[in-house]
């Protein structure tokens, strides 16, 4: 027999060759990345909508003009302040969230606790501005089907604009919720002490993927709705 | 047999390449940075100075600069694997093409059918 080794023999070890994952990623983290990318999808198919609407019309109202107030402080004469406050919150949740899985990747049990319910803190903060916007818009006739907000040019405004506002944030805040959910069952099992057992924290990881994506769309929407 | 365990500890550095705490703080200050930059454009620059379309050009810039360091950053992504990076990222060339189509479409309708 000679020692020379025919091709079908040698020992691949490429990415795709079989015997470990080509992406170097965990399944569930994989999935969550693929998941994530359909939701975007779904974010870019309302936020293109919105687009599509704002370019047939001939004017639009003035994002200045129609979020001016400060819920319980001031009913106008503060125009981004509020909004500004909240994007605050959802950006520093996310920063609590990082700690978390940082914390995580040094098995560091009570410190992923500790940012994990500073992150949820920071939902529920966001989660209970958006509702005193929505009262605050509500009161000043503001709802699906009706716009009590004139466009910059003074005509009358179209109701996609109170449609297009409420179905997106509404959209978005019911994400921000699922996340909160989401948070609190990982929190939950991280002092029950399963990811402890298991010997690392991925589903911190990955619900940090998904909590990040919630602040990924809320800097699109606070553009398009807030700014431009 | 020794290549492969080299390997093997490579890809096992790479995946300790990660975010430390210093580069976390970091990253949130240049998403806070942004922001204010944002708001002074907002506020600060009236639109006679600055007129809208330009001001509405640098605001999708900084957010698009924003989405990259959540994404990159925050979300890890701009350390994980070529493909994987390229399975997220290459997707949204459907997206780009979907705004131009739908803003063309918009831009039509107001023209031509006067809404």
């Amino acid at each position: 027999m000679n020692a020379t080794v025919s091709p079908l023999d040698e020992v691949k070890s490429t990415p795709w060759s079989g015997g470990k994952s080509p992406f170097a990623a965990e399944y569930g983290k994989l999935m969550m990345w693929f998941f994530l990318l359909s939701d975007a999808f779904t974010f870019s198919g309302f936020l293109i909508y919105y687009g599509a609407v704002r370019f047939s019309q001939a004017s639009w109202p003035n994002p200045d003009v129609v979020f001016q107030s400060v819920p319980g402080f001031a009913d106008h004469g503060y125009p981004l302040v509020f909004v500004g406050l909240m994007t605050f919150v959802l950006i520093m949740s996310s920063v609590t969230m990082v700690l978390a899985v940082e914390a995580g990747h040094r098995n560091a049990k009570a410190e992923v606790a500790k940012w994990m319910i500073l992150t949820i803190v920071g939902g529920l903060v966001f989660l209970s501005c958006q509702a005193l916007e929505w009262t605050h818009l509500h009161h000043e006739g503001a709802w699906w089907g009706s716009n009590p907000f004139l466009n910059a040019d003074g005509t009358m405004g179209t109701n996609q604009f109170t449609d297009l506002f409420f179905t997106i944030t509404g959209f978005h805040g019911f994400h921000v919720f699922s996340g909160v959910i989401i948070n609190l069952v990982i929190l939950l099992n991280v002092l029950a002490g399963t990811y402890e057992k298991r010997g690392h924290y991925l589903m911190v990881e990955k619900v940090g993927l998904y909590w990040h994506f919630v602040d990924l769309v809320w800097v699109f929407v606070f553009t398009f709705f807030y700014l431009v | 047999m020794s290549t492969l365990s080299q390997q093997h500890i490579v890809s096992h550095d790479e995946e300790h390449a990660t975010m430390t705490k210093s580069k976390i703080w970091k990253v949130f200050f240049v998403l806070l940075f942004i922001t204010v930059i944002e708001f002074i454009i907002a506020l600060a620059i009236p639109t006679a100075v600055v007129p809208k379309g330009l001001k509405n050009f640098v605001y999708i810039i900084l957010t698009l600069l924003k989405a990259f360091y959540i994404v990159a950053f925050f979300m890890h992504l701009k350390f994980e694997k070529k493909l994987l990076k390229a399975a997220i990222v290459v997707p949204f060339v459907f997206i780009l093409y979907f705004v131009v189509l739908m803003l063309t479409e918009g831009g039509y309708l107001q023209k031509y059918l006067n809404w």
